[in-house]
């Protein structure tokens, strides 16, 4: 109960309202242009990465924590993240490194689960 | 009626037929269904730090649950009625990276476990990829001059 009673309402509240934000920004691209979810997808992981490049996406984790991380923005501006922090410790292996290692337990994660999802699930049958 | 003969009235006709996508809707569900999966992720990562753990495992914890839930969620065949729902809500947060991985991963099985399962898993989630890696090699490249 200790748990409950720590949770920072507010920042729930900022959270929710940061993330739905951002996917209404990928909803309105869905809607107003012919981009498919793989061309928004990229374009997400992208802008992440160049404003968590640009030192900007920190301000938002800053304000939003999950509602910033979570989406995929959040995933690139991670990538973007790492690598600066690697390249700072070990140049340039370091921005070889650094992003995927940020990421890497993301990208297993979707990696083994998805086979594993594959073993068990049946492929559901197309109606003709 | 009277024939079409502008561009114009062309396109206001396919306008008047067409059914308009209700855009506030979509975009109304899209909002609070990202808003939701967002919060999801802020009480797990909460959870995380009351339990003890630094801010960068916290968050690494929080996509791969989200990522397993959205995984067994794809495989119950119901993340794909809350996609319909949702729109860009249940695509663009990390689920939206797992069900794009998840997906093809069960629907291809029939072509085989190499090619079809390991192969086919990456249509969507490789170009994110590429894209995402590639663009933090050259943003670590970049900042090994500044640093």
């Amino acid at each position: 109960m200790d748990f409950l009673q720590s949770i920072d309402w507010m920042q729930l509240l900022r959270c929710f309202i940061v993330g739905g934000i951002i996917c209404i920004i990928g909803q309105i691209l869905i809607d107003k242009t012919k981009l498919t979810p793989a061309r928004i997808l990229v374009t997400f992981v992208t802008a992440g990465a160049i404003l968590g490049g640009l030192g900007i996406y920190k301000y938002i984790i800053d304000f939003a924590g999950c509602g910033a991380t979570v989406p995929l923005t959040g995933f690139g501006a991670n990538l973007a993240k790492g690598a600066i922090q690697e390249a700072g410790n070990s140049g340039l292996l370091g921005a070889f490194i650094g992003g995927v290692k940020a990421s890497s337990g993301g990208i297993a994660a979707a990696v083994f689960f998805g086979y594993i999802a594959s073993l068990i699930a049946k492929p559901k049958i197309k109606k003709q | 009626m009277k024939p079409i003969e502008t561009k114009q009235e062309y396109s206001d006709y396919v306008d008047k037929k067409s059914p308009n996508s209700p855009i506030l809707k979509n975009c109304f569900n899209a909002f609070w269904v990202g808003g939701l999966i967002c919060s999801i992720g802020q009480i797990l990562f909460d959870f995380c730090q009351y339990k003890g753990m630094d801010e960068t495992s916290c968050s690494t914890v929080v996509s791969i649950v989200l990522i397993g839930i959205a995984a067994i969620l794809t495989g119950l065949n119901i993340f794909n009625k809350i996609g319909k729902f949702a729109g860009a809500g249940s695509l663009v947060p990390i689920t939206g990276f797992a069900n794009s991985i998840v997906s093809p991963a069960i629907e291809y099985k029939s072509e085989g476990y190499v090619m079809g399962v390991g192969g086919k898993m990456f249509t969507v989630a490789g170009p994110v990829l590429v894209f995402g890696i590639s663009a933090s090699v050259i943003i670590g490249i970049i900042a090994t001059f500044f640093s």
